[in-house]
């Protein structure tokens, strides 16, 4: 048994609950008896959808927390100790489940993947006064709002743009191969609109030396895509950027084969087109796509030890954002309680504001956040699928690999 | 329709008794329950304002709503558009988002009503046009469409009680909502002894023969559907000003109009305390699930490593299954039988 | 947009459409008969496709070969649930019938999310990357086939009403059920046969979108809705009409998403809905005036 392992039971000792029943409406509800420990082990609250439409992400994610607490100690980092909380996909449980955690003894609360859920528990958070460590949301109001303990060190949507418009020049350049045309198709939920609302804000800026030729957006409950894809091969563009979730991008990869869209390549800002599924259901096909998306740079000290403690436990998986971004969140959790030295609010908060991580799993300088908790600038990869695993192709100090561009035609594979 | 009659009798010294020390348990959960049981008490009374409004448009007009999300949506769309557009105060604001709800209420229902759409064809409707507005409400960037729409809250905001603002501490909103769950209770109570309310209820027992008798059918009707849109379109201001984001995916979601009727019809459908109290039995229960996995998993009965997502949801799903299959005319019905909470003869 | 865009999104439309239609004959069928809304429509058609699924990962069977399996199978738990469970609530009214079934659909995603887990899954079949050319007009494979498969199986459904003598008293029964008592039929067993039948066009259809689409347990409601708007405009209850709807909403949906935005379809479908709920309100073949 894993050390983690007695960690979780130790937790759910102490966290023995009574059954209030009341009258005959019969409240019942879980309160905790007793409340925090000793500074020697810090409690985190781990907040993700584990059900509901976005369980196949949430508990992704839960992959990246699982292998954290023996890596980290492994590095000299403190206990932790984790509890869970499952939105089961639904803002109101999102806050509910929030509360829960703090009062059952959370110090700190990670999560939750989803813009709306993370907006929910941001607000337990700020009225508790419990941090809140953010693994993924890219909704860029969650760091405009003026919240005091909310830490997020997930690129917003205009900065996945910023830089993909900076990798794709120097993805052009290295390659010669510069499309002048590019079809827009994404996915009509908050990530999708964010990005594609930042891209034509951004493009002026960037002096891009393509025209976007073509906006589509699709409904992320859409399931043939067949029109969607004719609508792309009707504006015969060069390249197509796409935002898509995971089976509308399989759906999307299908009919662009079928529908023999010639394309030099296709570039995408995630998030389901560097998933697992994805390359399994894809196969050849899903091969040479661009994912110019925030990732892990296995090049650091970190990763490599994430990396082992990953395979031992999850083999056949390869990894991806949802693991190194909610990595990350635990380090910052553990970096913070090592240096705070206790786990009260306020300490830990004052700790939070002036984390300064190198060491961590994800792309970039490091860890450390503006005056609203924000890591200002998150450098996002050019991630190549290559024979069915991610490989990081740009930045050059993160790249395992030389990105082939164009890609290679659907009929020639 | 007796059961009606039934549940606006006055309460037996029993039922006083324990809807009192009920009460009061409620009134001071601030003081024993702790923040998340008080979270969960302020969706439980906000799921139980929507379960009233929704179980007057079925138990009084007959009209059987599978897109009330619709109304809650408007509500809040509405007021927060207003708020952080023109700064104009959510108890203001309430008036043109309820003003709005009632306008969709009475549209749907009119259209209903006008070309004989009744039952499931009519839920149909409803959907559709919850669905319909989702879309809209997709793409219009105004309200922030798929990214969100988003109220500011200062750190002050937390720490006050601005009631014309809706600005204040989770005990505020807890009593906010409390309040206001009660409020619908009582109006709807005073509506039943009202005029209106026997319109209603010979409406319900025999619609030809109201007709015949000169009732105006059709007003009546309406009216039931426009208090029952408004009062949804209330619980959307609330929501609003809770939540303080608002995405149409999760706003308008069927999901939310289908946890909408649930506590109504496992309460008892046409009942007064139905939907409050089928509310107060489901959303615990859930907690309840959720912590007898926990207690399994502890006791080492279950591998405490393995993943049981969605195993709350089956067992959920099964006792309201039960539910239906055994107390198909709700809870409340026999609860109020069994430990004599209503003063009445007959048993219904 | 030109001739060819369009006319490539309008066979790929009638193509879906067909598969859609199956799976709206399965509520069309059970509602004429036995007026009852299946709410876990889309549940029951994604335990299918798992089905299929376990059937491709197990024994590397074509979906299309699983058809009539995920039918037999879907068939037996349709008829067991109409004579378990469902014929229960018959006699009450139609929201506790919603509540029922609704809550039945809830038990049936956990349930295949306990068994599954949440992962979006899928077949590799040979020719799920194949397409044809007549000319400009790209035709994929598993999309033809799956309509082919389709019709096969809808047509066998409406011989089966028509030409055998247990359609004709499940018919007789959807007509008039106190004639049908009447004259002596088992008025029950037909019933848990018809529900039986539906869940089995369920199943089928499940292995035949299995074709075509990734399967995770969350993918259910999408399809009840679809199924209800295809049914609403074709006529509840009119099996014909259910095939008629479902080419309809695939073709309309197409052409919505090259004329606009394709985010906007699903406004079109329920655009439509509302239209033929207050002009036609029977749908567009059905009959009888409620």
């Amino acid at each position: 048994m894993s050390d983690k392992m007695k960690d979780m039971k130790t937790s759910s000792a102490s966290r023995r609950t009574v059954l209030v029943g009341a009258g005959a409406g019969a409240v019942a509800a879980a309160v905790p008896l007793r409340r925090g420990l000793a500074a020697s082990r810090i409690k985190v609250g781990i907040l993700l959808p584990r059900s509901g439409p976005q369980a196949q992400t949430g508990i992704d994610c839960q992959r990246g927390a699982d292998i954290a607490p023996d890596v980290l100690r492994a590095m000299g980092y403190p206990e932790l100790e984790y509890m869970l909380g499952d939105t089961e996909t639904k803002v109101d449980i999102a806050r509910a489940q929030a509360e829960k955690l703090i009062d059952a003894g959370a110090h700190v609360i990670v999560g939750a993947f989803d813009s709306g859920q993370t907006m929910a528990a941001a607000q337990v958070c700020e009225q508790r006064n419990i941090p809140l460590v953010v693994n993924i949301a890219a909704v860029p109001k969650l760091t405009e709002l003026g919240y005091k303990w909310v830490f997020r060190s997930f690129p917003t949507g205009p900065m996945i743009v910023g830089d993909a418009f900076r990798n794709q020049k120097k993805l052009f350049g290295m390659n010669g191969a510069t499309p002048k045309s590019v079809a827009l198709l994404h996915v009509n939920d908050t990530f999708g609109t964010s990005l594609a609302g930042a891209l034509f804000a951004l493009t002026p800026k960037f002096k891009m030396p393509y025209k976007i030729v073509e906006k589509i957006s699709y409904d992320p409950y859409g399931r043939d895509f067949s029109a969607e894809v004719r609508k792309v091969k009707a504006a015969k563009p060069e390249a197509l950027w796409a935002v898509s979730r995971l089976n509308d991008a399989i759906a999307i990869t299908k009919e662009l084969v079928r529908q023999r869209v010639d394309l030099m390549g296709i570039l995408s800002t995630g998030p389901g087109w560097y998933e697992d599924a994805y390359l399994k259901a894809t196969g050849k096909y899903g091969n040479d796509v661009i994912n110019l998306a925030p990732w892990i740079d296995f090049k650091k000290e970190m990763a490599r030890k994430m990396r082992d403690a990953f395979r031992n436990k999850f083999p056949g998986r390869n990894m991806n954002t949802n693991h190194g971004y909610t990595f990350d969140a635990m380090l910052i959790v553990a970096d913070a309680f090592k240096r705070a030295g206790s786990t009260r609010n306020t300490d830990l908060q004052t700790a939070l504001q002036t984390t300064n991580i190198t060491n961590n799993t994800t792309i970039g300088e490091g860890i450390k956040f503006n005056k609203k908790g924000q890591v200002p600038h998150v450098p996002c990869a050019a991630v190549q699928n290559r024979d069915g695993k991610p490989l990081v192709v740009l930045p050059e100090y993160a790249a395992v690999a030389k990105p082939t561009w164009p890609m290679r035609p659907w009929t020639k594979r | 329709m007796t059961s009606l009659r039934l549940f606006f009798d006055p309460l037996a010294p029993a039922g006083l008794w324990l809807g009192g020390a009920f009460f009061l348990l409620l009134l001071l959960l601030p003081y024993w329950g702790g923040s998340y049981v008080m979270t969960v008490a302020t969706t439980v009374f906000y799921l139980a304002l929507i379960g009233q409004s929704w179980n007057l448009m079925l138990g009084f007009a007959g009209l059987l709503s599978i897109g009330h999300a619709l109304f809650v949506g408007i509500g809040a769309y509405t007021a927060a558009y207003l708020f952080a557009a023109i700064g104009l105060p959510p108890i203001v604001g309430v008036l043109p988002a309820v003003g709005l709800a009632v306008l969709m209420g009475l549209l749907i229902g009119y259209l209903g009503f006008r070309f004989a759409i009744g039952g499931v064809y009519f839920a149909l409707l409803t959907i559709a046009f919850a669905e319909f507005v989702r879309v809209m409400i997709d793409h219009a960037s105004w309200l922030g469409a798929t990214e969100g729409f988003f109220l500011k809250v200062t750190e002050a905001d937390r720490h006050s009680v601005d009631l014309v603002n809706l600005r204040g501490t989770p005990e505020m909103y807890y009593y906010l909502i409390m309040a206001l769950a009660l409020g619908a209770l009582v109006l709807c109570r005073y509506l039943l002894h009202s005029r209106l309310g026997y319109y209603w209820q010979a409406i319900r027992d025999d619609a030809e023969a109201a007709d015949a008798l000169g009732v105006d059918v059709l007003r009546y009707k309406m009216y039931a559907v426009a208090i029952s849109a408004g009062m949804a379109g209330v619980a959307g201001v609330f929501y609003a000003f809770y939540q303080n984001s608002l995405f149409p995916e999760i706003v308008f979601n069927i999901e939310r109009s289908i946890e909408a009727t649930l506590g109504s019809i496992v309460g008892g459908v046409g009942t007064l305390f139905g939907p409050i109290f089928g509310t107060f039995i489901l959303t615990p229960l859930g907690e309840i699930v959720t912590e007898a996995i926990d207690l399994l998993k502890h006791w080492q009965v279950i591998d405490p490593e393995t993943r049981l997502d969605g195993l709350k949801l089956l067992i959920w799903g099964f006792i309201v299954v039960l539910i239906v299959l055994f107390k198909p005319r709700g809870l409340w019905p026999w609860v109020c039988g069994r430990l004599r909470l209503i003063r009445t003869e007959a048993e219904s | 947009m030109d001739f060819w865009t369009l006319t490539n999104a309008v066979a790929s439309g009638l193509l879906i459409g067909l598969v859609y239609g199956l799976s709206a004959l399965g509520l069309s069928v059970i509602f004429g008969v036995i007026r009852i809304v299946n709410f876990a429509h889309g549940e029951i058609m994604v335990m299918g496709m798992f089905f299929a699924l376990v059937m491709f990962r197990w024994l590397g069977m074509d979906p299309l070969l699983s058809v009539p399996l995920a039918a037999g199978l879907m068939f037996v738990f349709g008829y067991v649930l109409q004579r378990v469970v469902v014929s229960r609530v018959s006699h009450l009214p139609e929201h506790m019938q919603f509540l029922l079934l609704a809550a039945l659909a809830i038990m049936i995603v956990s349930a295949l999310l306990l068994i599954f887990g949440p992962d979006a899954q899928g077949v590799e079949v040979d020719y799920a990357w194949e397409s044809f050319a007549f000319g400009e007009l790209i035709i994929d494979y598993p999309k033809m086939f799956a309509a082919i498969a389709a019709v096969i199986v809808a047509s066998l459904l409406l011989a089966f009403f028509k030409y055998t003598t247990t359609g004709k008293a499940i018919r007789a029964c959807a007509d008039n059920r106190m004639g049908a008592q009447v004259v002596g039929l088992n008025v029950d067993r037909l019933y848990a046969l018809t529900f039986g039948i539906g869940a089995a066009c369920l199943g089928a259809a499940g292995a035949i979108i299995l074709l075509l689409f990734e399967v995770h347990p969350y993918l259910a409601p999408g399809y009840t809705l679809l199924a209800f708007v295809i049914v609403i405009i074709g006529g509840l209850g009119s099996l014909f009409g259910a095939l008629v709807g479902g080419i309809l909403i695939g073709v309309s949906e197409a052409i919505a998403a090259i004329l606009f935005q394709p985010s906007m379809k699903t406004a079109f479908s329920f655009g439509l809905l509302i239209l033929v709920l207050l002009l036609r309100p029977q749908g567009l073949l059905g009959k009888a005036a409620r």
